[in-house]
């Protein structure tokens, strides 16, 4: 069965972030697809590329990464959530003339509609946040 | 359909919100902090206890056990749950509510 997910909270601040990752893991592992994960307000924290946690605790955001190039996943940032919150790709830097960008591999910046989408693609959305 | 809820009784009013909309044959999944609701000797057991008889209601274990409670301290009728069954639970209702 094909997956949308949206993820409303940043890492490390609320388990949110962690439950979509357990349940994306798991329904990829029973079979299924996951057409794609969109993280939304605060979520866009899961992408940041500077996020370094102490070394014996969980990598959020490298976690989401290496289940993305696993399994080919589309994950996805919200861009005016994002730009809110100081979150670049490197060509949205050049765009607005910052000298840096911080979007991690694997993740790609896109509109609202792409959350439309995967409402309307999906057979089941499920929604994790506080 | 499937509801989700990850808040405390005790902090929000979700869970009475969601039982008061659920319907026959509804699940209702408890994660996060919303597995205190599960727990027995609490003042929320009777609300939960009348509700089982219309809908049923699951605990996500990996959350009630990284709170230090026990599957055995659980309210009877209430079923245990594995993200795989959550993964279950998602596909074989129509439609999933998070009470957020």
């Amino acid at each position: 069965m094909k997956f949308g997910i949206q993820v409303n909270e940043g890492p490390y601040q609320h388990q949110s972030s962690d439950s979509a990752y357990q349940f994306t893991k798991a329904a990829l592992e029973k079979g299924h697809e996951i057409f794609r994960v969109f993280f939304y307000h605060d979520g866009v924290n899961n992408a940041s590329s500077l996020t370094i946690p102490p070394q014996d605790d969980r990598h959020i955001v490298d976690r989401w990464t290496a289940l993305a190039k696993e399994h080919n996943l589309d994950l996805v940032v919200c861009i005016a959530a994002a730009q809110r919150r100081g979150m670049l790709d490197e060509k949205e830097a050049k765009r607005q003339g910052k000298n840096a960008s911080n979007l991690a591999e694997g993740f790609r910046i896109s509109g609202l509609g792409q959350l439309i989408e995967a409402g309307i693609q999906s057979e089941r959305l499920v929604v994790f946040g506080d | 359909m499937l509801h989700t809820i990850n808040k405390s009784p005790f902090q929000t009013n979700a869970l009475e919100s969601c039982l008061r909309f659920a319907r026959s044959g509804h699940s209702v999944l408890l994660f996060e902090d919303g597995i205190y609701a599960a727990l027995k000797n609490t003042r929320f057991e009777s609300l939960v206890k009348s509700s089982l008889t219309d809908v049923k209601i699951y605990v996500l274990v990996a959350d009630l056990e990284a709170r230090g409670m026990r599957t055995d301290n659980i309210i009877d009728g209430i079923k245990t749950a594995e993200y795989g069954d959550f993964v279950d639970l998602v596909a074989n209702n129509k439609s999933v509510q998070a009470w957020l």
